[in-house]
């Protein structure tokens, strides 16, 4: 199945202006603990999908929440006249096709 | 208040001026007893060009009226504070708030002790801190230096509890704050209190957007109830329902972290948080924890202006043109360089900037978008020329219609127009562009060091 599929909310916003951060949230234990022990979502993963390196990437696994939280540099500063996303809050569509066994 | 332990805290609104304030269910909350009152009204969501502008995000009929909803439903005695006024929170957003929360007070015919707290920071004052070594960068933090300092438009530092805790305890009924921690608007005064910090500064994150924390955000006003062991959040409004997960779900939002909040005196630590539903729509909290700093530090915003910007909207349909987009695209720009060193010759490659966001394949996500080969029908241009001056951004940009619209391609013979123009005049000034040009904090010997604190009686 796909990420989108068991996740109930995937989002990106600016965490602050030098940072971006996703949320992948779960409604229930099965989806979230079925995504947590397949290994299909990580640091590695992340870095890989989103083409910036493995050692920028923060992955936080939050058992209370039901969901994880990766956090990585803004490639520009939000507002930055490169930048087209000035809250950071487009970001997430490529976690949605992930592919969870 | 019966119970002297219990603090209890308002939020009426996650940004003032926003359209979300409730008068019914603030009215509700305040029939159920509260200590203070607290709306956020600002953030750095919306970009450097408030700070760097000096203006809200908002009218100023649309903050009046949410100023005006509070004055007529909180009575005198619980305490307003308003934090980063004016989206921004520098002086002349302080200044502008102030004014009309004066003009409020005096329509209603109120007696009301208003307090300022300006943020904004003195450039010498930054420099000596500089060379004091007491300035250092957060995560992610470009390149601060006193020449930074210099080209600043405007730097705020953030405050705590402190300044607004010096409010209160001067007898202000309305503290209209600089830029805040938006939890410290709503920790200072159970802080005051004597409600530990942990349970303080949680709930002030938990509160301070307003019914986001609850499982589908709607219109209403967040009650909580604060006392020596945890916290009971309950939002009013209908169809607003806390649980467990959405205040959990909450600390992660907007954070880089989920469990470790920085605040000027300490880290908010919600390790072992633990959260339990104790009715339908009410939630409590406990077990957060307040790991006070070494140090006392005052984070900085700041902007700095680049420039001035021209823009160019249309489009391409052609699908010759769109299989070959990026190279079509170089010649574009090189085209444009050079007719700018014919034309306008004073003007340096480095004072000047094109940016091309192309709609359709990648302009959100830029090079992170992995779907970046596949071939549109059509893609949107939005051409972003970028100047020392406004009319310089207008010439170039005058100056890239010529290639934008009659760039050939190999594969037609003869003359074509490769670009759907939206507009006439072809081109949008948009004015002055800021960015942000710090991410540091200060270390200042005294908390209040770098904010001014102004009383007023309006009557």
């Amino acid at each position: 199945m796909q990420l989108y599929e068991l996740a109930s909310l995937i989002r990106s916003k600016n965490a602050g202006p030098f940072t971006l951060t996703f949320d992948i949230l779960f409604n229930d234990e099965e989806n979230y603990t079925r995504v947590r022990d397949s290994g299909a979502l990580n640091a590695q993963s992340f870095a890989r999908l989103y083409g910036v390196s493995d050692n920028t990437v923060r992955f936080f696994t939050c058992d209370n929440a039901k969901g994880f939280k990766i956090s990585i540099p803004r490639r520009f500063p939000a507002g930055d006249p490169a930048d087209a996303d000035l809250h950071g809050g487009q970001q997430h569509a490529p976690l949605m096709a992930i592919d969870i066994p | 208040m019966s119970d002297g332990s219990e603090v209890r805290v308002i939020s009426a609104t996650g940004t003032l001026g926003g359209g979300a304030m409730d008068q019914d269910t603030l009215r509700e909350a305040i029939s159920m007893g509260a200590h203070v009152v607290g709306a956020d009204a600002g953030t750095v969501d919306a970009g450097p060009y408030h700070l760097g502008s000096g203006t809200c995000a908002y009218s100023r009929d649309s903050v009046m009226q949410e100023v005006d909803t509070l004055l007529a439903t909180v009575p005198r005695g619980v305490p307003i504070i308003l934090g980063s006024a004016g989206t921004a929170g520098g002086d002349p957003h302080v200044e502008w708030v102030t004014d009309i929360v004066r003009e409020v007070v005096a329509e209603r015919g109120l007696e009301r002790r208003v307090a300022s707290i300006k943020s904004e920071q003195d450039r010498d004052y930054l420099k000596t801190m500089m060379r004091r070594d007491r300035i250092q960068p957060l995560e992610n933090a470009p390149h601060f230096d006193e020449s930074v300092i210099d080209r600043s438009t405007r730097i705020v530092g953030m405050m705590g509890v402190e300044p607004i805790q010096h409010a209160l305890t001067g007898g202000a009924d309305i503290v209209v704050a600089g830029r805040a921690s938006d939890s410290a608007v709503f920790a200072a005064l159970p802080i005051l209190k004597g409600i530990p910090d942990g349970i303080a500064w949680h709930v002030g994150k938990v509160v301070e957007c307003g019914t986001l924390a609850c499982e589908t955000m709607k219109r209403g006003t967040m009650y909580s109830r604060l006392d020596s062991g945890g916290a009971t959040i309950r939002p009013i409004g209908e169809g607003l329902r806390c649980t467990p997960q959405s205040i959990a779900a909450h600390s992660l939002y907007e954070n880089s972290d989920p469990y470790l909040h920085p605040e000027s005196s300490g880290i908010l630590d919600l390790t072992h948080s633990a959260f339990e539903q104790v009715d339908d729509v009410s939630v409590r909290i406990t077990g957060s924890a307040f790991r006070p700093a070494e140090r006392y530090s005052v984070k900085l915003e700041g902007a700095e202006l680049i420039g001035y910007q021209s823009v160019i909207v249309g489009g391409v349909r052609d699908p010759l043109i769109i299989r070959q987009l990026d190279s079509w695209l170089d010649i574009v720009k090189s085209r444009l360089e050079a007719r700018a060193v014919q034309i306008l010759g004073s003007l340096k490659r480095e004072d000047w900037r094109i940016d091309i966001h192309v709609y359709g394949r990648n302009a959100v996500m830029g090079a992170s978008e992995p779907r970046r080969e596949d071939l549109p029908t059509e893609v949107g241009l939005v051409v972003c020329l970028t100047a020392p001056t406004q009319a310089l951004a207008s010439k170039l940009a005058d100056l890239a219609r010529q290639p934008l619209l009659h760039q050939p391609i190999p594969e037609w013979s003869g003359a074509i127009t490769g670009f759907a123009c939206l507009f006439n005049q072809a081109s949008l000034d948009r004015g002055p562009v800021w960015k942000w040009c710090t991410h540091h904090i200060v270390l200042p010997d005294n908390p209040m060091d770098m904010f001014r604190l102004e009383m007023h009686d309006f009557h």
